[in-house]
C-alpha cells in the first residue's frame, strides 16, 4: 500500500514523516530506548512531580535514578523511558515545563558515559564455586559479602554488561537482586570528534 | 508579626481585590485577622468551595487579573479539586490557598487533614507548602507570577496551620526568582520572517484562534492582522471575542459544533496560521484527515503544544502578542479575493439556522439576549447544548466576553463564574448573563444568594428542556433513542421559586413572546440577579456536528424530526 493508495495529500504525508511517524498505518515507528539526564532543584516535592508526569501523562518509565549534583540544591535524575521520536519530544517539553527542572537533555545513545551497580546474591557449593569466580572475574566483579551458603556479587558497568553478568550467573540460581537503575552523563568529548 | 497577619499584608501588597473563600478550622486564624485588620481586598463569603474556585475562574477570566481562593484543610481543600482541574485545562490564572493541620502532625492521619499537594499535582500548573513564617510573603508573591505568567494556570499553596500562628518579619519581595522557570518571550525572528513568508506564498491561509489570543491579550492585534492581510477567521470556544465575529471575515467557531463553512474552510484552506491554540481533538476530529492542504504556521507560547497533535511547519514559540506585533508590519495585504468568495458561497448554502415554528426555540433565546445584551455583554455558559449554542448564535465582539469550561466541561461552572465575572466588572457598564442548562444551573445554585447579597444585576437564563440535553442528543443520534437516567422533570425544582427563595427575580418564559417580554422585564432590574427559566422543546439537537472520530468535512448539518 503506498502513500497515495491510502488517500493521503502530500501535505499530510509530510506532516507525518515530520512528526516522526512512518506513513502507512500498519508499519508504526517502533519505539526506541531513550536515557534522559535531567538537573532539579532539590526541593521537597520536586522527584514527586517528574515521575508523576509519566504516569498521568501515559509515558513509559523504566527507571529513575536520584542522586545529588556538585551543587546540593540541585539533584541529578537519570530517566531510561522508551518511546516513538514524537512521544519522546513531547516527554522532554512536558519535563521543561515543571518548574523544579533546570536542564533536561535526552542523551546521544553514542555520546554518553552510563553506569549500573548490580548486587547479586548467589547460592554455591563447592562444586561450582570456582566457576563463580571465573565469571567474576570475567566481569570484573567482586566478592562483597560471604555465607556458608551465598555469595553476593557486586558489578558495575553498562547496562548490557550487567545483563549479561546476571546471565551468566542466572543457571546458578539467584537468591536475591537489587539493580541500581542507570546513572549517566553525556561524554565530554564525543567519540569522532 | 503572626504568618496571618503576613499572609493579609502579602495579598494587599499584591494588589488582589476579591477572595473568594470560606472558612474552617485550619485557617480560622487568617479569618481572625482579616476581621481586625480589615483589609483592602474584599472577602466573598461562598456557600461552597467548587463555588469559590469557579467564581476565581470567571473573575480571572473577566477581568485578565488573577483569581484568589481561600479554604480550609481537608474537605474545604477537596471541594476546590474541580476548580482547580478546570483551571488548568482551561490556562486560568488562580491561586488557592489551602489550609492544613500543624507541620508536626502532616502525615498522620489528623482531623481533616488531606495531602491536598498530592492529591492536586497532575492539575496544577504549580503547587507548594509553606514550612516557615518567613516564606509566606516569597511564596505568595511567586504563586502570583507563576499563575500569571507564561501560559496561565492553577497553583496551590497549602497553609500549614502553625506557621500562620509562628512570628516573623514581614517584608513583600520586589522580584521573584525561580531558576527553573522560564516563560519563552521573545519569539525568534528568523521565525517571524519565515512565517510572514509562508503567509505571503499562500492563496488559501485561514487564521485559527484559540484563548491563548485573549489570555496573551493579542486580540486587537490579531484583528489588525486579519483585516490587513485580508485573512478569514475561526476561532476555537476559547476563542470566541478575540476577534469580531460581526466582521465578513469572520467564520464563527470550528469543529464539533462549529459552523460548516468554518470546517469547510479548514479542509480547503493551503496555510493554518494557529495563534494561541492546541488543535484540540474537538477542534480536529480525526487528526489524520484534518486540514489535508495545508501548511500550519503556528504562534504558541507553551512549547508542549507545538506538534503535539499536528506538525508545525513554522513554530512561532513565545508571546504570542510579541509575534503580532513583529509580523504584523511584515504582512502585506494579500488578494484573497476568490477564496473569500468561496467562503461567502459556503456561507450562503449552509448557514446556521433553527426551526423558526412558533415554538420556544432555545437559540432563538440565545439571539435575542444577544441583541438586547449588545456590545458590553460578558457571557457565561455552562457545559452542554445551550453552551454550544451560545457559541454559535450569541454574537462575540469583544474579548473577555465570552468565558466558558472547555477543556474540562464541567457542569456547574457557569453560574458562579458569572457571579466572580459581575464581581470583577463592578463600576465597568457590563452586563453580565449566565446562560445555563436545567441540569449543570442546579450544581451551583446555591451561590444564587451571594450575588443577591452583592446586588449584582445578573442575568440568569436557564434552559430548561427536563434533560441533560446533550447527552439525550448522543443517546439519540447514537444509542438508538435509549434515554437512560436523562429525564430530569421529576427531579428538576421550579426555578422560578428557587430565583425567589434566593432573593432573586425569578421569571418563565414558555413561547417566543413570553421570551421577549422576560427579557425586557429582566433588563429593567438592576439591584439583585434576574433568573429567566425557558421552557424550551426536549427533542432540540444540536447542529452541525462532527461526529466523534469524523473527519471534520463530515458534518451532521441538520436534522429535523417531527415531535
Ligand atoms: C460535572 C459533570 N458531570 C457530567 C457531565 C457530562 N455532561 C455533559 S453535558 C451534560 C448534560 C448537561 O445538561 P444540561 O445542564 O441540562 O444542559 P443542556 O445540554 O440540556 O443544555 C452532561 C451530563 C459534565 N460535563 N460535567
Amino acid at each position: 500500500m503506498s502513500a497515495t493508495e491510502l488517500n493521503l495529500t502530500q501535505q499530510q504525508v509530510l506532516r507525518k514523516k515530520a512528526n516522526g511517524e512512518t506513513v502507512l498505518p500498519d508499519a508504526p515507528e517502533t519505539p526506541r530506548r531513550h536515557v534522559i539526564a535531567v538537573l532539579l532543584e532539590n526541593h521537597v516535592g520536586a522527584l514527586n512531580r517528574v515521575v508523576n508526569l509519566f504516569s498521568a501523562r501515559n509515558f513509559n518509565l523504566e527507571s529513575v535514578t536520584v542522586g545529588v549534583t556538585e551543587d546540593p540544591a540541585v539533584s541529578r535524575l537519570t530517566i531510561v523511558t522508551s518511546g516513538t521520536r514524537r512521544q519522546i519530544k513531547q516527554v522532554l517539553r512536558l519535563l521543561d515545563r515543571l518548574l523544579d527542572t533546570l536542564s533536561v537533555e535526552d542523551l546521544d545513545p553514542d555520546a554518553l558515559v552510563e553506569r549500573e551497580l548490580c548486587l547479586l546474591r548467589i547460592g554455591y557449593t563447592k562444586a561450582n564455586r570456582a566457576e563463580l569466580m571465573d565469571i567474576a572475574d570475567i566481569f570484573r566483579a567482586r566478592v562483597v559479602d560471604v555465607t556458608p551458603e551465598t555469595m553476593t556479587f557486586e558489578v558495575t558497568g553498562p547496562a548490557a554488561k550487567v545483563n549479561a553478568f546476571v546471565g551468566m550467573m542466572r543457571p546458578h540460581g539467584i537468591v536475591e537482586m537489587a539493580r541500581s537503575g542507570r546513572v549517566a552523563m553525556r561524554r565530554a568529548l564525543a567519540y569522532g570528534d | 508579626m503572626s504568618g496571618a497577619e503576613i499572609f493579609v499584608r502579602s495579598l494587599e501588597a499584591e494588589g488582589v481585590e476579591v477572595v473568594f473563600g470560606h472558612p474552617g478550622g485550619a485557617v480560622i486564624k487568617i479569618y481572625d485577622e482579616m476581621a481586625r485588620l480589615k483589609p483592602r481586598f474584599e472577602h466573598v463569603l461562598v456557600r461552597h468551595e467548587q463555588g469559590g474556585t469557579h467564581a476565581a475562574e470567571g473573575y480571572a477570566k473577566a477581568t485578565g487579573k488573577v483569581g484568589t481562593v481561600l479554604v480550609t484543610s481537608g474537605p474545604g481543600a477537596t471541594n476546590t479539586v474541580t476548580g482547580i482541574a478546570d483551571a488548568f485545562m482551561d490556562s486560568v490564572p488562580i491561586v488557592v490557598f489551602t489550609g492544613q493541620v500543624p507541620t508536626a502532625l502532616i502525615g498522620g492521619d489528623a482531623f481533616q487533614e488531606t495531602d491536598i499537594i498530592g492529591v492536586t499535582r497532575s492539575i496544577t500548573k504549580h503547587s507548594f507548602q509553606v514550612r516557615r513564617a518567613a516564606d509566606l510573603a516569597p511564596t505568595i508573591k511567586a504563586a502570583y507570577h507563576i499563575a500569571r505568567t507564561g501560559r496561565p494556570g492553577p497553583v496551590v499553596v497549602d497553609l500549614p496551620k502553625d506557621i500562620l500562628m509562628e512570628e516573623a518579619v514581614f517584608e513583600y519581595p520586589e522580584t521573584v526568582t525561580l531558576r527553573g522557570y522560564r516563560v519563552p518571550e521573545e519569539p525568534l525572528p528568523e521565525k517571524i520572517e519565515q512565517a510572514a513568508r509562508m503567509i505571503r506564498q499562500a492563496k488559501r491561509p485561514l487564521l485559527y484562534v484559540g484563548g491563548g489570543t485573549i489570555n496573551g491579550n493579542a486580540a486587537e492585534l490579531l484583528t489588525a492582522l486579519a483585516r490587513k492581510a485580508r485573512i478569514p477567521v475561526t476561532t476555537t470556544l476559547h476563542g470566541l471575542g478575540a476577534f469580531p465575529e460581526n466582521d465578513p471575515l469572520s467564520l464563527g467557531m470550528l469543529g464539533m459544533h462549529g459552523t460548516w463553512y468554518a470546517n469547510m474552510a479548514v479542509q480547503h484552506c493551503d496555510l493554518i496560521i494557529a495563534v494561541g491554540a492546541r488543535f484540540d481533538d474537538r477542534v480536529t476530529g480525526k487528526l489524520d484527515a484534518w486540514a489535508p492542504h495545508a501548511k500550519v504556521v503556528h504562534l504558541e507560547i507553551d512549547p508542549s503544544c507545538v506538534s503535539k497533535n499536528v506538525y508545525a511547519d513554522c513554530a512561532v514559540v513565545g508571546d504570542v502578542r510579541r509575534a503580532l506585533e513583529r509580523l504584523l508590519p511584515l504582512v502585506e495585504p494579500k488578494d484573497t479575493a476568490a477564496w473569500l468568495a468561496q467562503i461567502d458561497a459556503w456561507k450562503a448554502r449552509c448557514p446556521l439556522t433553527y426551526r423558526q415554528d412558533g415554538k420556544l426555540r432555545p437559540q432563538y433565546v440565545i439571539r435575542r439576549l444577544s441583541e438586547r445584551a449588545g456590545d458590553n455583554a460578558v457571557v457565561t455558559t455552562d457545559v452542554g447544548q445551550h453552551q454550544m449554542w451560545t457559541a454559535q448564535f450569541f454574537t462575540f465582539v469583544r474579548p473577555r466576553s465570552h468565558i466558558t469550561s472547555g477543556g474540562l466541561g464541567t457542569m456547574g461552572f457557569g453560574f458562579p463564574a458569572a457571579l466572580g465575572a459581575a464581581m470583577g466588572l463592578r463600576g465597568t457598564g457590563a452586563t453580565v448573563v449566565s446562560i445555563n442548562g436545567d441540569g449543570g444551573f442546579l450544581m451551583n445554585a446555591q451561590e444564587l444568594r451571594v450575588a443577591a447579597k452583592y446586588r449584582l444585576p445578573i442575568k440568569i437564563a436557564v434552559m430548561n428542556n427536563g434533560y441533560l440535553g446533550m447527552v439525550r442528543q448522543w443517546q439519540e443520534l447514537f444509542h438508538e433513542e435509549r434515554y437512560s437516567h436523562t429525564d430530569l422533570t421529576d427531579t428538576n425544582p421550579d426555578f422560578v421559586k428557587l430565583a425567589e427563595a434566593f432573593g432573586c427575580v425569578g421569571l418563565r418564559a414558555t413561547t417566543p413572546e413570553e421570551a421577549d417580554a422576560v427579557i425586557e422585564a429582566a433588563w429593567q432590574v438592576h439591584d439583585r440577579p434576574v433568573l429567566m427559566e425557558f421552557v424550551v422543546p426536549k427533542e432540540e439537537m444540536v447542529f452541525p456536528m462532527v461526529p466523534a472520530g469524523a473527519a471534520t468535512d463530515d458534518m451532521i448539518v441538520q436534522r429535523f424530526r417531527d415531535e
